[in-house]
C-alpha cells in the first residue's frame, strides 16, 4: 500500500500539470494565435459593438424579424433573484426543456404554439421544429420549412414583396455537407442581419 | 427514416470499421513498450515520470499490487478534485468569481470524474470555475481513460503470456497511454474543433446587445481542449449544462461526426490490440462483429422510433419526426446515432436530451448501459466487460458440450467464471437496487420532473447511467440533491471497481495458466458460432435481468403513447 503512495501522487501531480495547465493552456496560446475569430466564440460586430454570436441563437419577438425555434433557458427573476423565470435564448445558462413525450405539458404547449403559428400562416403545415424546443435552448437554426413558414409574416410587416424574401431565404440555406452529412439548416441571426440589409 | 439519414449512420460504421487497424496497431506497439514515432519527442517525459515516481518499465506487477496501485491513484484522484472545487473561489482562472462547490455536489462529482462516468449533477457554465474544470475535471478526463485502458491492456496480457505471475505495471501503462495515446490525438482535435468554431479562451463571459436590443450573456471558456478529451476518452461530462447539444460545444455536422468518431476509435481499436497481442487478428474481429451488431440493433430501434415522431403531436396535425429536445442541425437521425453510441460506449455526452426521446427511443440508450457497455464500450472499460461476458459465454458452451472451457488455449474454470460473475451480477445489483430505493423514497421521487412512467424511466436511467459509469441523463430529474449526490456516487464506485477488481482478478489467474494447444476438440472463437453465442449470453444474462424494470418504463409508457394518454 504504502509502497503505492509515491507513484500514485508522483503521477497524480505530474499527470496534473502536464494535462491539466500545459495542455489546456498551451492549447488556448495556440488556438488564440491560428483561430482567433473562432477561439473566441465567433462573434458578430456592427458598428463596433458585439451583436452576438454566428453559432448561438439569440430571441426575436417582433414581426419583421425570423423568429428562432421555442428556447427552454431560464433566467433569474428580476423582481427575486432566487427564482427561475423563463428567458429564451440565455447563452449564460444553456438548459432544454427535458419533457417527456408523454407529459400533459408538453402536448398543451405544442397545442398553444401551433394554434398561434396556424393564426399567422394558415395555408402552410406547421414545421416539427417550430413548436419543438431544442436540446440547448441556445439553436441558432431553423429547418428550411420553418423560415420559409415565417415569409409571408415578414413580408407583411417590412412591407416587401413576399418572392424578394423567400429569395433572402432560400439564399440562406446551408446545406448537407458533401450533400449527406447533417441537415440542412438556415442561420436566423445571418438571415435577420441580411433581411435588415435589404431594408425597411 | 430517410435514405439519408441511413447513409450518415453507414458512413460512421465504415470510418470506425476503418480506424480499427491503424490504432490497434499504434496502441499494440506503445503497450507492448516498442518504440514509436512520438519517442524522441516523449521519451525523455515518460523516463523522468518514471525517476520521480521511483519505478522502472521493468517492474512489474503482481495483479494484487496492480489493483491497488490502481485504487490507490483514483483515491488521491478524488481527493484533489474534491480539494479543488471546495477552494476554487480563492483559486485563480475564475473570471466569473464562482463560489466554492457544496461538498455533497462536489463529492458527487469527484467520484463521478474518476471513475470515468461525468455524471453532471453541476451546470458548467454556472457553477465551475476554469481552474477547475481544466485541471480538475480534464486531468480526470486523461487519467479515468488511462486507466481503463490499463486495466484492458492488463486483462489482454493475461491471455497473450503463459505461465507469468504479472500483468505489466500500473504506472506505465496509465503513462503510455496518456502520453503516447491521448494526449497527442486531443492536440490535434482540439485545433480541429477551435478551426470548426469551438471557443478556448480564458476569457470572461462575451456582453452582446442583440438586434432587437436586449441584452445576452453568451458564455464562453476553455471549451475545445476539454471536449477533446470527452469524447477520447469516452468521459462526456460537459463543459457547459447541456453537453454537446449547445452551439459552443458541437457547433456543426462535421463536429459532430468527429465527436461520435473519436468516442469509438479507441475502444474499437482495443478489440485489433488484443487480436494482434494473443497473435490472432481474428479473435479481436469476432469481438468487434458482436459488438456491431447490437450496436446496429440499437441505432435501428433508437432511429425508427424518433424517425416516427409523438403520436400526441401528430394528432394536433403536425407532421414529422420527434424534435423536441434535438438541434436543428443534428436531426433525427444523428441525434439517433449519437445517444446510441454515447451509451454504447460508456461516454454520456449528448447532442440531444434523452429525457425528451420517444419512450422507446430512450429505452435503447437505458439497455446500452444496462448490458454493461460492452459495445465498444468505454475506453478500456468496454473491452474488459466484454471479456468478462466472453468467459460466461464460453462456460456455458462448455456446459452445453460436456467438456472444460477454454478461451484461446486458457481453461476457464471455477475461478475465473466466479469472478466474471460477480463483476456481471454487480451491476444490476447497483441500477436496480437504488432505483427500487428511490422509488418508495419521498424526499427521492420529489425530484422527477415528468409524472406517469416516464418519471420511473428518469430514476431507472440515473442509477444505471451512475453505476454503467455512462454519465448521460434523463436531465428533468433534479439529481442535485444529497441523496441522489450520495447515492448516485455509490452507484458510480460500484459500477468501476467492483467490476475492475474482479477484472484484474480474473487476469490474474489466467496470466499463472498455461496454454493449451488447440485441439480437434476446441470450440473455435473467432467464427460465426462464437458470435452468435457471445451475443445470446450478453441478451440473456445481461438482458433478462432488467425486463420487468423497462417494462415498467418505458414499455409503458410506449403503450400508453399509443393508446393517447397523457399524464
Amino acid at each position: 500500500m504504502l509502497k503505492q503512495l509515491r507513484p500514485a501522487l508522483v503521477m497524480l501531480v505530474a499527470l496534473t500539470l502536464i494535462t491539466g495547465l500545459a495542455y489546456p493552456l498551451a492549447m488556448t496560446g495556440l488556438a488564440q494565435a491560428v483561430f482567433p475569430a473562432q477561439a473566441n466564440g465567433s462573434l458578430i460586430e456592427r458598428e463596433g459593438r458585439v451583436i452576438g454570436s454566428a453559432l448561438i441563437g439569440q430571441d426575436f419577438t417582433a414581426a419583421r424579424y425570423f423568429h428562432p425555434r421555442p428556447s427552454a433557458t431560464l433566467g433569474a427573476d428580476p423582481n427575486d433573484p432566487a427564482k427561475s423565470v423563463p428567458q429564451p435564448y440565455n447563452a449564460a445558462s444553456s438548459m432544454g426543456s427535458n419533457l417527456g413525450p408523454s407529459n400533459a405539458v408538453l402536448i398543451d404547449r405544442i397545442t398553444a404554439e401551433a394554434a398561434r403559428l396556424r393564426a399567422e400562416n394558415p395555408a402552410a403545415p406547421v414545421p416539427v421544429d417550430l413548436v419543438t424546443t431544442s436540446g440547448s435552448g441556445l439553436d441558432p437554426d431553423l429547418s428550411p420549412a420553418a423560415a420559409l413558414f415565417q415569409v409571408p409574416r415578414v413580408a407583411r410587416a417590412r412591407g416587401l414583396g413576399e418572392d424578394a424574401v423567400r429569395a433572402l431565404v432560400v439564399a440562406h440555406v446551408k446545406d448537407r455537407l458533401l450533400g449527406v452529412i447533417g441537415e440542412p439548416t438556415v442561420n436566423v441571426l445571418a438571415l435577420n442581419l441580411a433581411l435588415d440589409q435589404l431594408g425597411r | 427514416m430517410t435514405v439519408n439519414g441511413w447513409l450518415q449512420i453507414l458512413l460512421f460504421c465504415a470510418i470506425i470499421v476503418a480506424l480499427v487497424r491503424p490504432l490497434g496497431g499504434y496502441m499494440t506497439r506503445v503497450f507492448s513498450g516498442e518504440r514509436t514515432v512520438l519517442a524522441p519527442v516523449l521519451g525523455p517525459l515518460e523516463r523522468g515520470l518514471y525517476r520521480l515516481a521511483g519505478t522502472a518499465p521493468g517492474e512489474e506487477q503482481h495483479w494484487t499490487a496492480y489493483a491497488v496501485g490502481l485504487l490507490v491513484f483514483n483515491l488521491a484522484g478524488v481527493v484533489a478534485l474534491f480539494a479543488l472545487q471546495r477552494l476554487q473561489g480563492m483559486a485563480p482562472f475564475n473570471p466569473m468569481a464562482m463560489a466554492d462547490v457544496p461538498p455533497d455536489l462536489a463529492f458527487n462529482t469527484a467520484v463521478s470524474f474518476v471513475t470515468n462516468t461525468n455524471w453532471q449533477n453541476y451546470g458548467g457554465e454556472t457553477t465551475l470555475s476554469y481552474l477547475t474544470q481544466m485541471s480538475g475535471l480534464a486531468v480526470q478526463n486523461f487519467v479515468s481513460a488511462a486507466t481503463g485502458i490499463a486495466v484492458a491492456v492488463a486483462v489482454i496480457r493475461a491471455f497473450s503470456r503463459k505461465s507469468m505471475r504479472t500483468l505489466g505495471s500500473f504506472w506505465v501503462d496509465l503513462t503510455r497511454s496518456t502520453l503516447y495515446v491521448l494526449l497527442p490525438a486531443c492536440i490535434v482535435l482540439t485545433l480541429a474543433y477551435v478551426a470548426l468554431g469551438v471557443p478556448q479562451t480564458l476569457g470572461p463571459s462575451v456582453e452582446a446587445q442583440t438586434l432587437e436590443g436586449a441584452r445576452q450573456t453568451i458564455a464562453v471558456g476553455p471549451v475545445a481542449s476539454q471536449l477533446a478529451i470527452k469524447m477520447l476518452g469516452t468521459n462526456g461530462g460537459g463543459f457547459f449544462n447541456v453537453n454537446s447539444a449547445h452551439p459552443f460545444e458541437n457547433p456543426g455536422a462535421l463536429a459532430n461526426l468527429i465527436q461520435m468518431v473519436s468516442i469509438f476509435a479507441l475502444g474499437a481499436g482495443l478489440t485489433n490490440v488484443f487480436g494482434r497481442m494473443v497473435g490472432d487478428e481474428r479473435q479481436g474481429w469476432a469481438l468487434f462483429i458482436a459488438m456491431g451488431l447490437l450496436f446496429l440493433a440499437g441505432v435501428a430501434v433508437c432511429y425508427g422510433a424518433e424517425a416516427a415522431g409523438n403520436p400526441l403531436v401528430h394528432a394536433l396535425g403536425i407532421e414529422g419526426g420527434n424534435m423536441e429536445g434535438k438541434e436543428a442541425r443534428f436531426g433525427i437521425a444523428v441525434s439517433a446515432l449519437f445517444a446510441t453510441v454515447t451509451t454504447a460506449a460508456s461516454c454520456g455526452a449528448v447532442n440531444a436530451m434523452h429525457d425528451s426521446f420517444m419512450a422507446l427511443g430512450g429505452m435503447v440508450p437505458l439497455i446500452n448501459m444496462m448490458l454493461g457497455e460492452i459495445i465498444i464500450g468505454g475506453v478500456g472499460a468496454g473491452f474488459y466487460g466484454m471479456i468478462l461476458f466472453v468467459v460466461v459465454a464460453v462456460f456455458v458452451a462448455g456446459l452445453m458440450v460436456g467438456r472444460t472451457p477454454e478461451y484461446l488455449g486458457k481453461k476457464i474454470e471455477a475461478r475465473e467464471v466466479k469472478m466474471a460473475m460477480l463483476a456481471v451480477l454487480c451491476l444490476p445489483l447497483a441500477m436496480l437496487g437504488f432505483t427500487a430505493a428511490a422509488s418508495v423514497l419521498p424526499g427521492a421521487v420529489a425530484s422527477i420532473a415528468n409524472p406517469g412512467p416516464h418519471g420511473f424511466s428518469e430514476m431507472l436511467y440515473a442509477y444505471t447511467s451512475g453505476a454503467a459509469n455512462n454519465g448521460s441523463a434523463f436531465g428533468g430529474l433534479s439529481g442535485n440533491t444529497p441523496w441522489y449526490n450520495v447515492t448516485l456516487a455509490l452507484a458510480m464506485l460500484m459500477g468501476r471497481f467492483l467490476v475492475i477488481i474482479p477484472a484484474l482478478a480474473l487476469a490474474g489467474a489466467l496470466v499463472e495458466k498455461k496454454a493449451a494447444p488447440a485441439s480437434a476438440g476446441t470450440f473455435p472463437t473467432h467464427g460465426g458460432l462464437f458470435v452468435g453465442l457471445l451475443v445470446g449470453v450478453i441478451v440473456i444474462v445481461g438482458g433478462l435481468t432488467f425486463f420487468p424494470a423497462i417494462a415498467l418504463g418505458p414499455i409503458v409508457e410506449h403503450l400508453a403513447l399509443l393508446d393517447g394518454t397523457t399524464f
